[in-house]
């Protein structure tokens, strides 16, 4: 089926996510949507899908335009998504969320699951995936939920399928095996969105490539363009690959980790006898396919994660069974992976944001009573030094773009003496502005003689940044490696296999 | 890049949404106009008026023969209307009958006496929604407080000046006490303080009822579920009429909440943890402890409203002494958007309400439970600005409020 | 790892504390439950038990369970609910020969005082099952049961027609939860709040209008008459308990059994709980969220209004103020402590009817209970199971957060 996208704007209030955007994908091709985070990429997408509707043009398939008011009638066209967060129903099993919405019945609205589980293991029989009709989502690992995805796509009967950003959670390996998918679907006959910002895999898997930045297209590109070609259209300026750092100088050991364990709720081992030693002046950076034990790393570190077995000693402090608060003044500087959730209070200020972790101590308070003048210096002066680009001190950091509050975080946990630095996904969802401005400031910490711990899911973003490359998978160090290590290694390392 | 530029979002998660519900409530109680207030309160008193129309016996007679006679049925609808809202002005605020100055302003010192508690209590609601948590457990808090106090009243010894005070603070302790059961539960369990405070209501309630059988709070000699009056030194002494000291001490409270969130660490470690718990906590604020210290608050607030009914007004300890107060204090609290002057002034309201309600009973026949329907008509409104704005017709909010709120929404790109 | 054993720790105390209070310091006497009525079939005599051996024997068996679900927990296993199930009524039976000890207890008047009290607290729970599921708090059972009280009562006085009445209480309900519903999904007001306001405001005007507009001939609907099932109702305990009802009672019956139905079985309890659980999945898959929610909360208003009937319609036959006194939380608390399932709700709603029936009861045949402490005993077990031994128990996901598109 050939979609056609013609001249979609789309704006919410006085901001133009798209701009009059123009994409044709045609039959059995893969179109690769190239962008930024934040330059419009899933709001096109929602507008296909119908989640949207655009203030203008049309979209059409096989040259018939069409109006959907809702994603149901988007389906019904022949369109199927698979969402970046899965859409799938996590207490219900594979089959109820597959026919969720077109449920199979036996009259009188009586569900019939026996011909919903033999739809989905026709479907998984098709690709060669083992699902279980009758598991619940909830217990399945990520890879597989998102083949649960595909199937519900496809159960659908859909003849263009977008795939929005699907490969961040997948191994190396994984994305192999997902591109081998997309491949066998375009033979089929599918027409394939495929969604991303990542160049590598725009590269291998695309037979055209459209890049859209700030709500615009830009330009399209053959997948023979070179990185650096992309890069520079996808942000409009020539583009620096690479982090500017010396060679590290690395000191003692400050951090040692040995025999960490730990378990979630569930009873399930998150962390499985963790050994690592980070010294002063060097950066080590986890990677890794997210859900493998680094958010629990990170958190335990940081006093955020009870029932630990095992020691973290920092300079010789034992940080187990402190709290965040005494962890934080042992000297340890931490970034939250999700930013907007754990790092910042969007309705606070930018001053109050600032003083989040000290808010009752010398120089802000004395006493219960908080001593505001400070406060607001304090905030002057670092917003300056961190460019935080703002209307002031007193505007509330949800108002910010992304990267604006990341400064904002990074200027808090900065600002304290440091005997460690934890970064977690420092960079998830920032522009390359951005990204450059907290790469230099991550070089710099450690130039300074701070140990620093990354923790990114981007194998870029490590391989980039890292003096030391240690892999996580299922809760263990696989092994520690150095940053010239190859692709192909580490991707293997990431699934488990230690060669 | 500046700050027009689109904010990238992150993936919103599950915990994200959940998380981020808690902030919008606070948002939601915190913002709103005053225009919007008043058009609220007005709608409501319109609606009161209705039922009050529809009730009345001479408008359903003059309503029988309306087209030949309209002018009667408008004329009685005036009447039954005018009179009960005049009737309930008399009650709370002016009483042109009276004999001297002091009579004409009675009312007011009588709306200012039902006041005291509501805005104690709605206090005790504010200073809980402000850290996300809702305090429905105002009733069996109050009860609490008003045991405690009552008990200390009656049943210890002390020079004048003192009995009342350390009565107070007993108050204030035991519904202290008694809330930050919650807040501990909550720390230590995570279920939810709704949940909890339904319960711990009941139980307080029963309990008190059970109490009110054994020597420790029942009068000797009688059968009665009552308790012995309060020793006439820990009663709050007069200011004017029936208007009593426990007026100053919500007042000093109001003040006191004022302070905690305008100038103190601990107002601001409470509003972090209500807008952002996750935040707070990773920035080493103990939310647990915070939980437990926010309920504690609410709690004392509770007790200052307990025992302004047993030291102020009732004297003796029955099952009936928390009243529906505990409930009125959470449309005080969203009447005055949580913040503590606005508290004031929503609880002041209300208390004319109540005041003005009884002279409306006794003089127009009209049942006192009008208040409740006006009351909580008005919170409904309040709640839902766009529905006031479409009868009204008032503008929509600020055009560049908007367009933040929906390009940080549209922005998932 | 304290947490685990959470769940035989507790069971343990309980264990405890009926071995040593209603065992070693339990009254002495004999406990005699009257199991027949005259008109049975046949004649059940009386079983009589001596109250502390009773107390003690049970005791340790409850005292076994704990120990077996500690070596449950230690395996790595977890305890069933059917375990608790059991403990439960083992716990409540030593409780209840403590409670009569010297005494003879009528136990089919018990379960039928039970059952008669259990009504409106199914329905609130059904209802309250519903509104949950879809992902929408329902606070406001007090309220629908309240309403559905007033206007059965006054519908039922006016039209001279009771099961016009049933009617009313199941629209009633309805116009309350529609209420809820439009301020929860379209004006995303929070669900808490308009929960706790409607109940206020239904409060205000069935008073007001209690006061100002009824009188003897708008409000004395009568009662619903008994429908007796024949052969059947001749059962000894079960007979009268279960086939010598009205028709409420009835209907209360199948209503569980239809939700549970609906609920697990068929495509719109697939999407009702779809939408409670993940509503923008739902929608993606074009379900419409607002649309189902707003059918998931009226319904579950109708099932609560057909309950608050029971109060006037099914016994004192005339609407009085505030006659719902707090049963509506009761409610609330039997979803809570029945997981948001049907079935196991409507079992917690009849143990909430037997432990406020058994405070009166007993207060008649004298016990050393104090009623006041069996009529907690619903808050307290709600307390424990969502602050204890249900720790991990999950509501509907998204329940109580308003879905907003995109």
């Amino acid at each position: 089926m050939q979609l056609e996208l013609r001249g979609i704007t789309k704006r919410f209030g006085g901001f133009t996510a798209n701009d009059a955007i123009d994409v044709v994908v045609e039959p059995g091709q893969i179109h690769a949507l190239l962008g930024e985070n934040g330059a419009g990429k899933s709001t096109l997408m929602n507008v296909l899908y119908g989640l949207y509707r655009a203030e203008e043009g049309a979209i059409l398939l096989d040259g018939v335009e069409q109006h959907f008011s809702g994603p149901g009638d988007a389906m019904r066209a022949g369109i199927g998504m698979v969402h970046q967060h899965f859409m799938l129903v996590p207490v219900f099993t594979v089959a109820e969320n597959v026919m969720l919405g077109h449920e199979p019945t036996k009259g009188a609205g009586v569900l019939d699951l026996e011909t919903a589980r033999a739809r989905v293991r026709e479907i998984s029989a098709r690709f060669g995936f083992d699902l279980d009709p009758d598991a619940r989502i909830e217990d399945l690992p990520v890879g597989v939920q998102q083949r649960v995805e595909i199937v519900k796509a496809l159960s659908r009967d859909a003849k263009v399928l977008v795939f929005d950003e699907p490969t961040a959670v997948l191994t190396p390996q994984e994305t192999d095996e997902l591109i081998g998918i997309m491949r066998q679907l375009k033979e089929q006959g599918t027409s394939i969105v495929f969604i991303s910002h990542k160049l590598r895999e725009v590269r291998a898997v695309a037979d055209v490539i459209t890049v859209i930045r700030r709500g615009k297209v830009v330009g399209s590109a053959e997948p023979t363009a070179s990185s650096q070609e992309l890069a520079s259209l996808m942000v409009g300026r020539a583009v620096e690959l690479t982090v500017q750092k010396q060679t590290a100088k690395p000191g003692d050991v400050a951090l040692s980790i040995r025999g960490l364990s730990a378990r979630n709720e569930q009873g399930t081992v998150t962390l499985d006898g963790v050994d690592l030693d980070i010294h002063r002046g060097e950066i080590l950076a986890i990677a890794g396919v997210q859900g493998n034990g680094q958010t629990e790393l990170a958190n335990a570190i940081i006093g955020l994660l009870g029932g630990l077995e095992g020691s973290i000693s920092l300079e010789g402090r034992e940080l187990i069974g402190r709290s965040v608060k005494q962890v934080l003044d042992a000297g340890v500087g931490f970034v939250p992976e999700d930013r907007s959730h754990d790092g910042i209070v969007k309705e606070f200020t930018i001053a109050e944001n600032l003083i989040l972790d000290r808010s009752d101590r010398e120089p802000f308070a004395s006493g219960l009573s908080l001593k505001l003048g400070t406060v607001r210096e304090f905030a002057e002066q670092k917003s300056r030094e961190y460019d935080v680009r703002s209307q002031g001190i007193e505007t509330k950091v949800g108002r910010l773009s992304g990267g604006n509050q990341q400064k904002v975080v990074l200027a808090r946990e900065l600002s304290r003496p440091l005997k460690l630095f934890i970064a977690s996904q420092p960079t998830r969802g920032l522009d390359v502005g951005s990204i450059q401005f907290v790469h230099e400031q991550i070089v710099a910490t450690r130039d300074a003689g701070v140990p620093v711990l990354i923790v990114s899911t981007e194998l870029d973003e490590v391989v980039a940044l890292a003096d030391r490359i240690a892999v996580m998978y299922q809760g263990r160090i696989v092994d520690v490696v150095a940053p010239d290590t190859s692709r192909e290694r580490l991707g293997s390392l990431m699934a488990g296999v230690v060669a | 890049m500046s700050a027009v530029t689109p904010p990238a979002v992150p993936p919103v998660e599950e915990r994200d949404r959940r998380d981020g519900k808690v902030g919008t409530v606070v948002r939601e109680i915190m913002s709103g106009s005053v225009v919007l207030s008043i058009a609220a309160i007005l709608l409501s008193f319109v609606i009161g008026g209705i039922l009050i129309a529809a009730s009345d016996e001479d408008v359903q007679e003059t309503a029988g023969y309306f087209f030949a006679r309209p002018g009667d049925m408008l004329g009685a609808i005036l009447d039954a209307v005018g009179g009960a809202y005049g009737a309930l002005l008399r009650g709370a605020v002016f009483n042109p009958r009276g004999d001297n100055l002091g009579e004409m302003l009675g009312p007011i010192s009588e709306t200012l006496v039902y006041a005291t508690p509501l805005v104690a209590a709605g206090l005790g609601v504010a200073v809980a929604f402000r850290a996300g948590l809702f305090n429905i457990g105002g009733t069996g808090q109050i009860v609490a407080g008003a045991a405690a106090a009552g008990w200390v009243g009656f049943a210890v010894d002390l020079p004048p000046v003192l009995h009342v005070i350390v009565a107070l603070v007993a108050g204030i302790l035991g519904a202290a006490v008694w809330a930050g059961i919650v807040g501990i539960l909550k720390a230590r369990t995570g279920a939810h303080e709704v949940i909890l405070t339904i319960m711990l209501n009941y139980i307080a309630l029963r309990l008190f009822d059970y109490l009110l059988t054994t020597p420790v709070l029942q009068q000797p000699g009688t059968v009665n579920p009552i308790s012995p009056p309060v020793s006439g030194d820990a009663m709050f002494p007069s200011i004017v009429g029936r208007l009593h000291w426990g007026f100053v001490a919500m007042l000093l409270a109001v003040f006191a909440i004022w302070w905690l969130f305008a100038k103190s660490n601990l107002g601001f470690k409470i509003r972090a943890v209500g807008l952002s718990p996750s935040a707070a906590r990773t920035a080493g604020i103990n939310v647990g402890i915070i939980y437990v210290v926010t309920f504690a608050i609410a709690g004392g607030l509770m007790g200052i409203a307990g025992s302004a009914q047993i030291l102020g007004t009732e004297r003796t300890l029955t099952g009936g002494i928390a009243g529906s107060i505990g409930f009125d204090a959470i449309t005080v609290a969203l009447l005055g958007r949580s913040k503590p002057f606005g508290v004031l002034a929503a609880g002041i309201l209300f208390g004319a309400l109540r005041a003005g309600s009884r002279t409306m009973q006794a003089s127009e026949g009209v049942p006192v439970d009008i208040v409740l329907v006006v009351q909580s008509f008005i919170v409904l409104f309040l709640a839902a600005p766009p529905l006031v704005r479409a009868i009204f017709r008032l503008p929509a909010p600020g055009s560049r409020a908007t367009a933040i709120l929906s390009r940080s929404k549209g922005a998932k790109a | 790892m304290i947490r685990a054993y959470r769940t035989p720790i507790v069971l343990g105390v309980i264990a405890l504390i009926v071995i040593v209070l209603f065992g070693v310091i339990g009254s002495e006497g004999d406990s005699t439950f009257r199991i027949s009525t005259s008109g049975d079939f046949f004649t059940v005599p009386d079983f009589v038990l001596p109250s502390r051996g009773t107390a003690l024997v049970l005791g340790i068996v409850l005292l076994a369970i704990a120990a077996a679900s500690a070596l449950l927990v230690r395996r790595g296993g977890r305890v069933r609910a059917w375990v608790l199930a059991v403990f439960g009524v083992l716990a409540v039976f030593a409780t209840l020969s403590w409670a009569i000890a010297g005494g003879t207890l009528p136990m089919t008047q018990l379960l039928q005082g039970s059952l008669a009290l259990a009504v409106p607290l199914v329905f609130g729970a059904l209802g309250g099952v519903l509104s949950e599921r879809v992902g929408v708090v329902n606070i406001a059972i007090e309220g629908q049961l309240l309403a559905g009280a007033f206007s059965s009562a006054v519908v039922a006085s006016l039209t001279g027609n009771l099961y016009a009445g049933l009617l009313a209480a199941a629209v009633a309900g309805a116009l309350v939860s529609l209420v809820l519903a439009v301020f929860a999904i379209t004006y995303i007001v929070d669900q808490v709040i308009v929960g706790v306001v409607l109940n206020v405001l239904v409060v205000g005007l069935t008073s007001f209008l209690h006061s100002a507009v009824l009188d003897s001939a708008s409000n004395s609907p009568g009662r619903l008459p008994q429908i007796e099932i024949p052969l059947l109702a001749q059962i000894p305990l079960l007979g009268p308990l279960l086939f010598e009802q009205t028709l409420i009672i009835y209907l209360m019956f199948i209503a569980v059994a239809i939700v549970t139905f609906a609920l697990f079985r068929t495509r719109w309890g697939l999407r009702l709980r779809a939408v409670g659980e993940h509503p923008q999945a739902a929608d993606t898959v074009g379900i419409n969220v607002a649309r189902t929610r707003f059918m998931g909360v009226t319904l579950g208003g109708a099932l609560a209004g057909l309950g608050g009937a029971f109060f006037t319609l099914g016994s004192v036959g005339a609407f009085s103020q505030e006659m719902t006194a707090g049963q509506g939380y009761i409610a609330l608390a039997a979803l809570i402590f029945g997981r948001w399932n049907p079935i196991l709700a409507t079992l917690a709603a009849l143990l909430f009817g037997f432990a406020r029936n058994l405070a009166s009861v007993l207060g008649i045949v004298g016990s050393p209970v104090p009623s006041q402490f069996l009529l907690m005993l619903p808050y307290v077990v709600t307390l424990i199971a969502v602050a204890g031994l249900a720790g991990k128990v999950r509501g509907p996901a998204a329940a109580g957060t308003p879905y907003i598109k995109g």
